[in-house]
């Protein structure tokens, strides 16, 4: 490809003030560093997205292959005005969140993904998404979509979305919903927490290295238990018996 | 009367199930078949509070029975609100006992998560009083939290005191690979820190969120027997010794005295009284903690611990796995999940699990006799079990 038709394809990004990281206490105690990475980590994060494309459970497998497809275009410059930030406990991918700058106004959020389930891990890493439009951004409003009901009940319930149902999301085109400043300034309170500056320590064990996430959501390991029991957390409760019974565990 | 033995158990994982309520009230019970090595079944209770409600379902027993191929065998179903599990397990044992069947499985199950969390809690609020309590919108969190800031004022129990009960008993879950919850959590993180109060919010005061057990789709299963049948089945044998049961008003204002759990008391009195046994000589005990209040009172009203001192126990650390009495090993209610009409059974089963000595990483040491309180309405209708090890 040429280096001419590459500059026609590149779109150029809007300026964008950095998100500044915070560190959050978790309810397991750990402390969960939230935090933007550059387009240089993306093949970093790339390789734990790519598993959840086949966990056919919560619209993972939707999610994480928009994830995906939205990760490989802001490494390869082929979507506008984004942004990636990630939660990480001790290096730990935990959970990577995206949007987008549409207008200096108007923010688009594209996704939320938690590699470590419970906690309030992913709704903790979208608060700072949030925070990133309304605070950082200074923008007015953020238009959001979700793809699975764990989704709807985390934002449209718990921040009181506004519906902006005549706006097609860029995802997919559906109806979209509407977080104002007004809104967001309701749920600051309870749902936007966190402190800065992290600790030097927890941020350079965060930068040091992005380590794959340790209890990843997987497919059920069996197929049988896959058709009879797969939103089964153990995946195989009942194989499990039967294969203690006969001994093989 | 004869004497009643445990002698197969099984178990599905209590969490988000996505087949029909008949295969989640069956799978466990085709485990507890394997487990005793036996599939030949006299009679079949099915315990269970909401199949009409929640999933549309009537005549469970029926379905279940068809289901297993255990038909011509009689079966029926027994609610009995939260503790119908072991209400089922009582009325199993009542059969065996009297000599009317000599092998009678008692499975239980529950499909919540069909409906929204809204729509659950709503369900379960059926079981307050219809005109003294539902009414007015009252809900068991909202019962739990008054009664919950009744007990702190006149005992002096702790948002703290709430919260190890919550750390202790989910972490005992991560042992537990059927539990509802797996993720560990500590003090710091739903107490302590800046963020706690996000992490960790009020549910309805001083109630807070990990105070409160999940709502779960799950099932389990108990197979009990007479004495000669269990002596040849080839398990450690496990001795259901003492059943009991007692009831209190249906609305929780109408009693003397709000912070007495009276059935509990009795209910707890009368199941050792049967297994001649005292509290005292308990090994390990599930006790029930839809909210985490409960296990605190429920520890006192049993007899493990004076009036008012359960949460000083709990601080000594006496009810912990490897502590002088443990409570929830499986996790509880609280970490291991309520599917409500299984939750009695589920507790039976970690129980013998415990007794038979194979509990893996939760076990109890040297653990010879165990003790299960299954709370119904808000205490309104408990069924207490003493398991023994051996005869």
């Amino acid at each position: 490809m040429s280096a001419d038709l590459e500059s026609i394809l590149r779109p150029v990004d809007n300026p964008m003030p950095p998100f500044p990281a915070k560190h959050v206490t978790i309810a397991s105690g750990e402390e969960m560093v939230i935090r933007q990475v550059t387009r240089d980590e993306i093949p970093d994060i790339l390789p734990h997205v790519a598993p959840l494309i086949y966990v056919e459970r919560d619209f993972y497998d939707v999610v994480a292959a928009r994830v995906y497809s939205e990760l490989l275009s802001y490494y390869r410059y082929r979507i506008q005005d984004a942004y990636v930030l990630v939660a990480q406990i001790d290096g730990e991918l935990c959970a990577v969140v995206n949007g987008r700058m549409a207008t200096p106004e108007v923010g688009m959020s594209l996704h939320t993904l938690a590699m470590r389930r419970g906690l309030r891990i992913g709704a903790h890493a979208f608060a700072a998404k949030m925070e990133y439009h309304m605070d950082i951004m200074g923008q007015q409003e953020v238009l959001i979509v979700a793809e699975s009901p764990i989704g709807f009940r985390r934002w449209m319930i718990e921040y009181n979305l506004e519906k902006r149902f005549d706006v097609p999301h860029e995802l997919g085109g559906v109806p979209s919903w509407a977080l104002t400043k007004e809104l967001f300034d309701r749920a600051r309170a309870t749902l936007v927490v966190g402190r800065r500056p992290v600790p030097e320590e927890l941020l350079e064990k965060a930068h040091a290295a992005i380590l794959p996430p340790s209890d990843p959501p997987t497919p059920p390991e069996d197929l049988l238990a896959a058709t009879r029991s797969q939103y089964d957390s153990t995946g195989t409760a009942l194989i499990l018996q039967r294969w203690r019974q006969e001994g093989k565990v | 009367m004869r004497s009643v033995y445990v002698i197969g158990i099984g178990i599905t994982s209590f969490t988000r199930l996505e087949y029909p309520l008949s295969e989640i009230a069956a799978y466990p019970a085709m485990m507890a078949m394997k487990d005793a090595g036996r599939k030949e079944i006299d009679h079949l209770y099915v315990a269970n509070m909401g199949s009409g409600r929640v999933n549309h379902q009537t005549g469970l027993a029926s379905a279940v029975v068809d289901t297993l191929s255990l038909t011509p065998a009689g079966a029926e179903a027994i609610e009995n609100g939260p503790a119908s599990g072991a209400s089922a397990i009582k009325t199993g044992y009542m059969a065996v006992a009297s000599g009317v069947h000599d092998v009678v499985m008692v499975t239980g199950a529950e499909r919540m998560r069909e409906v929204n969390n809204l729509e659950a809690t709503e369900f379960v609020a059926t079981l307050t009083h219809p005109l003294a309590e539902y009414i007015y919108g009252v809900t068991l969190p909202s019962l739990a939290a008054m009664f919950t800031r009744l007990y702190m004022e006149k005992y002096g129990v702790t948002e703290r005191h709430l919260a190890m009960v919550a750390v202790k008993n989910q972490n005992n879950a991560l042992k537990n690979e059927f539990a509802h919850l797996q993720q560990e959590i500590s003090i710091e993180g739903i107490l302590d820190s800046p963020e706690a109060m996000t992490n960790n919010p009020y549910v309805a005061e001083p109630l807070r969120f990990f105070d409160c057990c999940p709502v779960s789709d799950g099932g389990a299963c108990v197979i009990l027997a007479s004495e000669e049948v269990a002596r040849k089945v080839e398990r450690p044998l496990v001795r259901l010794a003492g059943v009991g049961q007692a009831t209190d008003t249906h609305a929780v204002h109408e009693r003397e005295e709000p912070t007495d759990l009276l059935a509990v008391r009795r209910a707890a009195a009368k199941s050792f009284e049967m297994a001649g046994l005292a509290p005292s000589d308990v090994d390990v005990a599930e006790l029930h903690d839809a909210f985490t209040i409960l296990e605190i009172v429920e520890s006192e009203e049993v007899g493990f611990f004076p009036k008012g001192e359960g949460h000083l126990a709990l601080e000594r650390g006496e009810t912990a796995i490897g502590g002088t009495l443990p409570i929830n090993p499986s996790g509880g209610l609280k970490g291991r999940g309520h599917p409500v009409g299984a939750t009695g059974i589920a507790q039976a089963h970690e129980i013998v699990h415990q007794l038979r000595g194979d509990a893996g990483e939760r076990q109890v040491k040297d653990a010879k006799v165990g003790f299960t309180c299954n709370f119904g309405g808000f205490g309104n209708n408990v069924v207490c079990l003493t398991f023994v090890r051996g005869n």
